[in-house]
């Protein structure tokens, strides 16, 4: 009971501070950021190889496998995809 | 061994927060997201510091991620800049369906079932079934297919069934847990994703999409209370609350509420256009060319349109031209111009617009009055004056750019159909209107080659 209170804690807290990071931000921004969150919670693919090492049935296999392959397309997709748009930003700043 | 990967999540969700931090300021933006990816590849490696690892596993878990990688990075690579929402749609959903696989492969292999697990089992992969096939629909809405609203009461009130009968579903699977009854549940959750996306019409997308990423980080996070890992309820929970916010910014951005987006808005309202037509005048390439040359100031209004034809490279050959004559060229950027905010800012970077040159809506709107030209490239909506006169116009109470304070329009199009929002546009009745039909880019290079010979 006290771990799942602790992790309580831990939600209400991720949840205010999550509010207080994008309140101000220019809506030049917006698209960007949310291809970055997206990138983020691209995180699934951990749980991914978490119920892949303990699977145990060829049909259990299969479908972590699928899991950890689509997970990681959310990460390594949301990346690129942000990195893309923000290096065109990046350019005008210095020039 | 666990000591170690929990040290490895917490400095990958401490990497996490700097990195959205950063991302909330253009200066350092980019850095913001390396910081985040380097979080993420911390997260990934420190999990097979896993106490109870089967090692026969690892083959196919590395071979997947290999895949993953290079799947990922190439379709990211490869999509165009106009696509890229439907890409972020399409990640999206990726999130979401491991979401809900993971549930299953957990529920299947779970030996004691407890009601907490099967609770935010059960929810999670709920939720992101929902995201997973929303997301779907809503990258091909952006792709063009079945693109207009479609609102009614029947399919509200199939929605509403379709809740209870989720709530239902959930019910009977903590009281008797079966994985068919599971998978039901993420069937169903999959239908209300597919039903609830698809009376929204394509111009409403943006907001959907931040609205269902919102869903995947809430449903990761709840995933990671379902297997008691802290990097998905950090991280999860991070995105869930950060992706509400956006979601709400870029409806206000828009004018909309995010309910107006799901539930009410653009479908039930009367849109027959109240206003006396009048004739539309047509100009030509040539004529174009010297009205544009013999100005004193002229203000770009880039739209979708010029993101469909390319155009961009276009729009900034005649900005340098008219420069070159003397002629004062500014942009005008409307917060939603093109299908997401910051679309015109990305198209116009990549054709190596000076930044400088690029005025934000609340800025240039006072400057219309000294225009000479204002030269429309495949813009309508955010344009259209029924924002802020016809009450009875869906559009209405949506900042516009006014350009009707000019002292001529040059509005490109294609034809006079009326833009994302179906609404017609009484400016292209407008007397100091001059209609110049083509597709942008076309149209463009005619005009650069007059102005050249000017």
């Amino acid at each position: 009971m006290d771990i799942i209170f602790a992790k309580a804690y831990i939600f209400v807290l991720a949840i205010i501070l999550g509010f207080e990071l994008i309140n101000k931000v220019p809506s030049l921004l917006h698209t960007p950021l949310m291809s970055a969150t997206n990138a983020i919670h691209g995180i699934v693919v951990v749980g991914a190889c978490i119920v892949a090492l303990t699977a145990d049935s060829t049909f259990l296999k299969i479908v972590s496998f699928i899991a950890v392959f689509v997970g990681t397309l959310n990460v390594v997709g949301g990346y690129v995809v942000t990195h893309r748009m923000l290096k065109k930003f990046k350019k005008e700043d210095n020039k | 061994m666990d000591i170690l990967r929990e040290l490895g999540y917490l400095i990958s969700a401490f990497l996490f927060i700097l990195g959205i931090k950063y991302m909330g300021n253009p200066v350092t933006a980019i850095k913001g997201n390396i910081v985040s990816f380097v979080g993420m590849i911390i997260a990934v490696v420190f999990t097979f510091f896993h106490s109870t690892v089967n090692l026969g596993n690892l083959w196919f878990i590395l071979l997947a991620i290999l895949l993953g990688s290079f799947v990922g990075a190439y379709l990211a690579q490869s999509v165009k800049f106009t696509e890229m929402p439907q890409m972020v749609s399409f990640f999206n959903g990726m999130g979401g369906l491991t979401i809900a696989l993971i549930s299953v492969v957990e529920f299947f292999h779970k030996s004691n079932l407890d009601s907490f697990f099967i609770m935010s089992a059960g929810f999670s992969g709920a939720i992101g079934s929902v995201s997973f096939v929303g997301s779907m629909l809503a990258m091909a809405k952006l792709w063009g297919m079945f693109e207009k609203s479609k609102k009614s009461m029947a399919i509200r009130i199939f929605n509403l069934g379709l809740i209870i009968s989720i709530f239902l579903v959930f019910v009977i699977l903590i009281l008797k847990p079966s994985p068919w009854l599971l998978i039901m549940l993420f069937i169903l959750g999959g239908t209300l994703g597919f039903s609830g996306v698809f009376p929204i019409g394509g111009a409403d997308m943006p907001v959907v999409i931040a609205l269902l990423n919102a869903f995947t980080g809430l449903a990761a996070s709840i995933a990671g209370f379902a297997i008691n890992n802290n990097a998905m309820i950090v991280s999860g929970t991070l995105v869930g609350a950060s992706g509400t916010i956006l979601t709400i910014l870029m409806a206000k951005a828009m004018n909309r509420t995010v309910w107006g987006v799901i539930v009410g808005g653009f479908g039930g309202v009367d849109q027959t256009s109240k206003f006396e037509k009048g004739n539309i005048q047509e100009i030509g390439v040539q004529d174009a060319a010297i009205l544009l040359c013999y100005s004193k100031k002229v203000v770009i209004v880039p739209g979708y349109g010029m993101a469909v034809s390319n155009a961009q490279n276009e729009v900034h050959e005649i900005e340098e031209l008219l420069e070159k004559k003397g002629v004062e060229v500014k942009y005008a950027i409307h917060p939603v111009a093109g299908r997401m905010p910051g679309h015109m800012n990305v198209l116009l970077a990549e054709a190596k617009v000076d930044y400088s040159k690029l005025y934000e809506m609340e800025k240039i709107n006072p400057e219309f009055k000294t225009t000479d030209v204002v030269l429309i490239v495949g813009a309508n909506d955010i344009v259209n004056p029924a924002a802020k006169n016809n009450p009875n116009s869906p559009l209405y109470g949506m900042p516009i750019l006014e350009v009707d304070q000019a002292q001529n329009i040059i509005f490109m199009k294609r034809s006079l159909r009326p833009g994302f929002a179906g609404v017609d546009n009484e400016l292209f009745f407008n007397s100091k209107t001059r209609m110049l039909f083509g597709d942008a880019k076309e149209t463009l290079k005619k005009l650069i080659s007059e102005i050249k010979n000017l």
